[in-house]
């Protein structure tokens, strides 16, 4: 249970963080975007975003910070268990389930659905 | 005689007639403030067709013909059409006139086009070059937001200082002769860069252009404010107009009586438009809605009609240059 509560608290924060970004600077939610998956990667690197996804679970794991994260980590593996390649190797290795589930069904969405636009 | 006054304007000798005009609007524009004042509301963005491109070329070409109906012309009697629109390489109107097969120069102002080509069929009329001129514009909003900001299908967020791009389009025709309000001066903007860079808030990018247009009019033409019954801008939004009328006070012009932006008349609070309306659509289809129709009842008399334009690029924009703007006004007087 204190799992659940931490997850809900922690992921609210991490998006609170986001619509700060786009609220009070210029950035566009595309810059949002890239630079939580690059601050992800800074901090796992820095061994500081395992320690919130114990806490935390898909809290932090979910949002882009997470995605960043998942990079680092896989590289960190395949540098380990490979060596040299694995810095090539590691990143895509690890993120690949999710890189290909986006694809495989933004492939289905597409063929399925035509895009609606906004304005009615 | 020379038609020139002063440094930017012109006063037409035989002032060509505004004899109809049309506009056809999206869903959302049909619900919106001025929804008693529009030719045709589309039943969706798509209108059945497979682009949201083809369906902004649907719009021009429907009002053009529509606009031409309406005063018992052929399109064949119309010795040239002026059109533009906000895509890259005027990728809606090229498409639009091909099926109508009449001369035509294409016009690229921004959200100025609409004021610009009236602007231009005015001087090709009053000089003599044609008797009939059509000038017409067309926005779109999910064409334009995917061309200029984000694809729709993400989803992104919009801040409270953005505008929203008006889907329809709007067609006059200028004659020599017929009943109607008349086009009696004009004057030309020039290019007013304050070095604004955030395309999310374009009004108040356009307000410096505005003020010095309308400046430059009254200047050239000896007119004052109260000259007019209505002064028009064409999609400033809530934030830009409450620009234009502080800077006219700063000049000593009080314009705040008199003055109304139409990216202001056309949607309703609730519908979430944020700063207001924006596109080549928010003068054409109130110009050829509203404003025409209270000329034709006599309810206005004279209006000065202000576009307003942006002219940044997507290009520009990603390598972090200002936005360039520019604003054209016609006076139109029954």
């Amino acid at each position: 249970m204190e799992l659940y509560v931490m997850s809900f608290v922690v992921g609210g924060l991490l998006c609170v963080c986001g619509q700060l970004l786009m609220d009070l600077t210029p950035l566009t939610p595309a810059h949002v975007l890239v630079l939580f998956v690059v601050v992800g990667a800074i901090l796992s690197g820095f061994g500081v975003y395992q320690p919130l996804v114990d806490i935390a679970g898909a809290g932090a794991t979910v949002p882009l910070l997470g995605f960043g994260h998942s990079l680092v980590v896989g590289t960190i593996e395949d540098v380990n268990s490979f060596g040299f390649i694995g810095i090539f190797s590691g990143a895509l290795r690890a993120t690949g389930t999710g890189i290909m589930a986006a694809v495989v069904f933004g492939f289905f969405m597409s063929v399925l659905f035509n895009p609606k636009g906004k304005g009615g | 005689m020379n038609k020139k006054r002063g440094k930017q304007s012109v006063v037409f000798s035989n002032p060509p007639v505004i004899t109809s005009t049309a506009n056809i609007v999206g869903p959302m524009e049909g619900q919106g403030l001025l929804d008693q004042y529009f030719d045709y509301t589309m039943l969706d963005n798509l209108n059945n067709l497979d682009s949201w491109e083809q369906c902004e070329s649907f719009m021009m070409e429907w009002a053009i013909k529509e606009a031409v109906n309406k005063e018992n012309s052929t399109i064949d009697m119309i010795d040239c059409i002026l059109a533009g629109d906000l895509l890259n390489q005027l990728m809606s109107t090229h498409f639009a006139l091909k099926k109508l097969e009449r001369p035509f120069l294409g016009v690229y102002g921004a959200c100025s086009t609409m004021v610009e080509s009236m602007l231009l069929g005015a001087m090709l009329v009053d000089g003599g070059f044609a008797n009939k001129v059509a000038s017409a514009t067309s926005s779109h909003h999910d064409a334009a937001e995917r061309q200029y900001r984000f694809p729709n299908e993400l989803g992104a967020q919009r801040p409270p200082s953005a505008q929203w791009t008006v889907t329809g389009a709007g067609a006059t025709v200028l004659s020599v002769f017929g009943h109607g309000p008349r086009i009696t001066s004009a004057t030309i903007g020039k290019i007013v860069d304050y070095g604004l860079k955030d395309p999310n808030s374009m009004g108040p990018a356009m307000a410096p252009a505005a003020v010095d247009t309308l400046w430059t009019h009254f200047q050239d033409t000896g007119r004052v404010p109260a000259y007019y019954d209505m002064i028009f801008t064409g999609d400033l939004g809530n934030v830009g107009k409450q620009l234009v009328i502080q800077l006219m006070q700063q000049k000593g012009l009080d314009i705040s009586s008199n003055y109304q932006d139409c990216g202001c008349m056309i949607y309703r609070e609730e519908q979430d438009a944020h700063a207001g309306a924006s596109g080549c659509a928010s003068s054409a289809i109130v110009f050829c809605g509203y404003i025409y129709n209270m000329l034709m009842n006599c309810k206005l008399k004279k209006v000065l009609l202000l576009g307003t334009g942006s002219l940044h690029s997507t290009t520009s924009y990603q390598q972090k240059e200002s936005i360039p703007c520019i604003a054209h006004a016609v006076a139109v007087e029954m």
